[in-house]
């Protein structure tokens, strides 16, 4: 366990009782929450952070849960002691989003009705029923307005719908390498990862928790496929380069050769399989596809932004092809033209659209930058 | 605080809309900040800079003003200040008329080439001036475009620009006069504030 760690941390639960309309019209009787919180609540109830997570992601952003886990929270490097949201100072809230397979209500869980697992038959969701689910936990907690509502990626897009939908209960919003929609090609990539899950046998039309089987294979290379959006082309090279794992390019040699950028993929698509629900798989990548900010708002963004009263930072990546740079100036372009407060920067860095959960000294020192402006608004 | 900012402010109004042009680590538009009271953008494309500016509360947006200033709308900033930029930008001409696009009023402020010593230096050495205000060698520096006080106000001339008022600064600034009688040959800075 590293020093300037939250340290030991126990996810909480919180049950909700009161029905949920969600985008598609179906409604949830009654869900659960999972969320983990780190430093304290100051006594005006100013200073609570919410940090909001992508595609994969769960509640156990920061710290560890036991003391020998070998790996901390997935953002441990932006949250923590010292840290840009800085738990000496901030009240952190990171949930497991509805719909989610990490103890939330999701298609893993019960249905009340039947009393089976939900499977296939988990209502569809939109990023904006997160968001309503996320201020209910808000009022649960006694939050009236976040200091910080932050994300990246799938969570920079619950960031701005956010600032769209309760404009008057957040005072900063934080987008980190995200986008005001998915573009063709994203929504290709995640149509490649649905199809590799249902197309594999196990997966029984998405009733596999019923039938006791496990689409593990379609879920892996779902996983596989995403996994190479979320790097670049520099930071495959660095990594892997063309390192065989075993045989030889050689002429006369028989045995097929294996490089190294193989093994990881499969290594990666099986960890992932072992530990992630096929079903939210499918109902986040469509939750991503569906998103567009500005839909409603005459798909003008701008017009989008007008609705927002807080202020802005966006932050893309150089080498990042999932969201690119690109992507992020469109975010910003509309809030300049929309007149809001906004402040943009491009790192540059190697490492892709994973870039936004590593340790990038000029991304740390930005980022930390603005969240001691977010505390001087506490 | 540079003395050129000093000057700019008076001419910026109490509470109105202030994009800086290569806007440093922030200093200036903190300033106006908090005795103007403006609502400030700051663009800027060094990165310690930037973090210093945003360190200050300020906001800053990364963008390179010679790829264009397309994105912001027409006459959306009251004024638009560029500080010791013009020298250094691709298309100083078109990145005057883009900033009477976006502001109201703008402000420029540039070192004046023609000044006594520069002359001097040229004329006796026969070599680009080097020295304390313009410390670069002609082979690497950032100062791709230097004009003279008859340069900018011929320019502005051309295109319709109005010049609203002038400031110069000479050696020594506490005593303006030679550079507001002679301004091309006395002014180490020139300052004007234009508009259409």
């Amino acid at each position: 366990m590293k020093t300037s760690t939250v340290g030991i941390v126990a996810p909480q639960r919180a049950r909700f009782d009161e029905p949920l309309t969600l985008a598609c019209g179906r409604v949830l009787a009654s869900y659960e929450l999972v969320y983990e919180t780190y430093g304290t609540l100051n006594s005006t109830r100013s200073n609570a952070v919410l940090v909001c997570h992508a595609l994969s992601g769960h509640h156990h952003a920061a710290g560890y849960h036991r003391a020998d886990d070998r790996k901390p929270g997935w953002w441990d490097e932006c949250i923590g002691p010292g840290k840009p949201i800085d738990t000496n100072h901030f009240f952190v809230v990171s949930l497991n989003n509805l719909g989610g397979c990490h103890g939330s209500t999701g298609p893993v869980s019960i249905n009340p009705e039947n009393g089976a697992p939900w499977g296939p038959d988990f209502p569809s969701l939109r990023v904006r029923d997160w968001v309503h689910s996320q201020a209910r936990l808000a009022d649960l907690l006694g939050i009236d307005c976040w200091a910080a509502v932050v994300g990246g990626s799938l969570g920079g897009m619950q960031a701005m719908r956010w600032a769209l939908l309760y404009p008057q209960r957040l005072r900063h919003c934080v987008v980190i390498a995200s986008a005001l929609r998915l573009s063709a090609q994203n929504i290709a990539f995640n149509e490649i990862a649905r199809q590799a899950i249902q197309s594999d046998p196990d997966f029984a039309e998405g009733h596999y928790l019923t039938h006791n089987t496990l689409p593990a294979k379609g879920l892996a290379l779902a996983r596989m496929v995403g996994h190479i959006t979320y790097l670049s082309d520099d930071a495959m090279a660095n990594k892997f380069g063309r390192d065989l794992r075993s045989g030889s390019l050689e002429l006369g040699e028989e045995e097929i050769a294996e490089f190294q950028v193989q093994s990881y993929l499969r290594y990666q698509g099986s960890q992932f399989s072992g530990s992630f629900d096929a079903n939210t798989y499918i109902l986040m990548t469509q939750a991503l596809d569906f998103f567009d900010l500005a839909r409603e708002y005459g798909d003008d963004p701008v017009a989008a932004f007008r609705t927002a009263q807080c202020s802005f930072l966006v932050l893309s990546f150089s080498t990042d092809w999932r969201f690119s740079p690109g992507r992020s100036r469109e975010i910003v372009d509309a809030l300049i033209a929309a007149d809001r407060p906004v402040t943009y920067a491009e790192i540059e860095a190697d490492e892709g659209h994973d870039a936004f959960l590593m340790p990038i000294p000029r991304y740390l020192a930005l980022f930390t930058a603005y969240m001691q402006r977010v505390r001087g608004n506490c | 605080m540079r003395l050129d900012l000093t000057h700019i402010q008076r001419w910026i109004e109490p509470g109105s809309r202030v994009l800086d042009l290569g806007c440093g680590n922030g200093e200036f538009l903190q300033r106006l900040a908090k005795e103007r009271q403006v609502r400030g953008l700051g663009l800027e494309i060094d990165p310690d800079k930037i973090t210093n500016a945003v360190s200050r509360g300020l906001d800053i947006v990364e963008q390179d003003m010679d790829a264009g200033l397309g994105n912001f709308p027409d006459q959306s900033f009251d004024t638009v200040v560029m500080a010791h930029a013009l020298q250094a930008v691709h298309y100083p001409d078109r990145v005057l008329e883009e900033m009477l696009r976006i502001g109201r009023q703008g402000i420029v402020t540039f070192p004046n080439f023609a000044h006594w010593r520069c002359r001097l230096y040229l004329g006796s050495r026969g070599r680009m001036p080097v020295s304390r205000f313009m410390p670069y060698n002609w082979y690497d520096t950032p100062n791709i475009h230097f004009c003279t006080v008859t340069d900018f106000e011929a320019l502005c001339e051309e295109r319709g620009i109005r010049i609203l008022a002038r400031d110069m600064v000479g050696n020594t600034p506490r005593r303006p006069l030679l550079a507001s009688a002679w301004p091309n040959l006395f002014a180490v800075t020139a300052i004007y504030l234009i508009s259409r």
